[in-house]
């Protein structure tokens, strides 16, 4: 046994040993964990940039679909510089006067963060997400001519049946006037909640109105179909069949982000600074 | 030699299918059934974590320490499942979307850890990728079946295309919002097993035991 472990040295010997001796089962514990993490890690760390591409511009992608200017096999990144990324301060609501830069920020990853995070209190909490950053990108799209701007797109997340689903809203330069709503990430029952992604849905909320005339948030989600001839039929959208909490999930996200907690301060002074240029 | 190597991809397709006759992997084939595309990625993923573990584990087998060989076969097939989910994400960016923590779930699936115990701890590395192949395929074979069956009747469509015109986009045909919901799954699997044991059957399993028959006029 000596002799051969000599001749082998160290690892060999290791290897020669009996399977079941502890010495052996240690060894190739530790060897198995090492080559595996070796391939593991390189093959996240190679593939790393790609994916990073491939969520910034699935996002990008989104946002352009929603203001209705997206093409398959167009320049996404040309296409985005158009945008005016801006950060909102919730707290101010105004433009945040910070150094974070508007277009790599990750609002979602920052609302877990002790700096940037807060918790939402249960009782304010409709959307249902626990946390918000305090800063949240928007998107403004200006006419290329005259500069004046022409949609605002806003990030908005909210707990449907399964998940949290995210999405952009666009609203057209009145600040009122829903110009399209696209979800990009959620894990909806496909075919019931799923059909938030289908296109006649999403149409419907095209022309829709957020705010009534004292400024609160009018906007809902129906049950079942409404009714075009009703009073308050522009601010009703209809509701998606077989998926009533996914679309309560949407409503309250409406009720919430476009509300006093989330843009509608903010977009009260921005209408305020757009009427006065 | 070859006929052996035929053999041991073919079996599983039909004869020794993982999900229909040894009923494995069950909660991934009622997860990603949806439609079709997810479904062909998943078959794609598992398919080649299993043929690629049983490979792997195959060569190393005579070095696995008895007392830690599933905890060898896991963190072989965890790894490899790990590097099939993040080159979805990078090449395939759109389904694993879809797929979301289906992918990561290949790990707890018992086709995999079955065939890596089972088969290619006992042979050589090449047979023991053809077998991981073959289950691969096998349980491929059943997941597209349901997929069709899913997709086709819960949404008109088949890989995101429209088939049959449904009711609320001006077509004529209503969608059975059941088939998309995870107990139809159950459903198309039971009369999937059903159809092929009547086709096949020595499938059928002996009963464990049978009620025994009382009849009134019999003295008690």
């Amino acid at each position: 046994m000596t002799e051969t472990t000599q001749k082998k040295g160290f690892l060999g010997g290791l290897m020669a040993l009996p399977n079941d001796d502890p010495r052996k089962t240690i060894f190739i514990a530790v060897l198995l964990c090492l080559v595996c993490s070796v391939l593991v890690s390189t093959a996240a760390v190679a593939l790393k940039g790609q994916q990073t591409i491939n969520k910034k511009n699935d996002i990008r992608k989104n946002i352009l679909a929603v203001t209705g200017m997206y093409e398959a096999g167009m320049d996404i990144d040309a296409a985005f510089e158009q945008f005016d990324v801006r950060l909102v301060n919730f707290e101010t609501d105004s433009y945040a006067d910070n150094d974070l830069d508007p277009v790599t920020f990750d609002q979602y990853k920052a609302s877990a963060s002790p700096e940037y995070g807060v918790n939402i209190p249960g009782n304010e909490d409709i959307a249902g997400i626990g946390n918000r950053a305090k800063f949240a990108p928007i998107y403004l799209l200006r006419d290329p001519d005259t500069n004046a701007v022409q949609q605002v797109i806003l990030p908005v997340s909210g707990y449907g049946l399964w998940s949290t689903m995210y999405g952009f809203l666009s609203v057209e330069a009145d600040l009122n006037t829903i110009s399209g709503l696209r979800f990009y990430q959620h894990a909806e029952t496909p075919g019931l909640g799923g059909e938030i992604d289908n296109p006649r849905w999403r149409n419907k909320w095209e022309g829709k109105q957020i705010y009534d005339e004292n400024g609160n948030v009018e906007l809902r989600v129906m049950r079942g179909f409404v009714d075009e001839n009703a009073s308050n039929a522009e601010y009703k959208v209809d509701g998606l069949s077989g998926a009533t909490l996914t679309s309560q999930g949407v409503s309250n996200m409406m009720v919430y982000w476009l509300g006093e907690q989330g843009f509608g301060p903010f977009l009260q002074n921005l209408r305020t600074e757009l009427e006065n240029n | 030699m070859a006929s052996q190597a035929k053999k041991i991809i073919l079996d599983p397709l039909i004869d020794n299918n993982p999900i229909t006759l040894q009923v494995l992997g069950i909660c991934s084939a009622l997860a990603v059934t949806t439609s079709m595309t997810a479904a062909l990625i998943m078959s794609i993923a598992l398919t080649s974590v299993a043929a690629f573990s049983g490979a792997i584990i195959s060569s190393i087998r005579k070095h696995i320490p008895s007392s830690i060989r599933i905890i060898v076969q896991m963190t072989v097939i965890a790894s490899l499942v790990i590097i099939v989910d993040q080159l979805l994400k990078a090449y395939a960016f759109e389904a694993s979307k879809q797929l979301s923590v289906f992918v990561g779930l290949i790990i707890t699936n018992c086709i995999v850890l079955g065939r890596a115990e089972a088969y290619a701890m006992k042979n050589p590395p090449g047979m023991s990728f053809l077998d991981g192949l073959g289950n691969g395929l096998g349980y491929s074979l059943i997941l597209m079946g349901v997929a069709f069956c899913r997709e086709l009747i819960g949404t008109g469509k088949l890989f995101g295309q429209t088939i049959i015109p449904v009711a609320n986009e001006g077509g004529w045909y209503v969608p059975n919002g059941l088939m998309l919901l995870p107990p139809s799954a159950f459903f198309i699997i039971g009369l999937m097993i059903w159809a092929i044991r009547s086709w096949k059957p020595q499938q059928v399993e002996e009963p464990d035991y049978q009620i025994h028959q009382v009849h009134r006029t019999e003295v008690l």
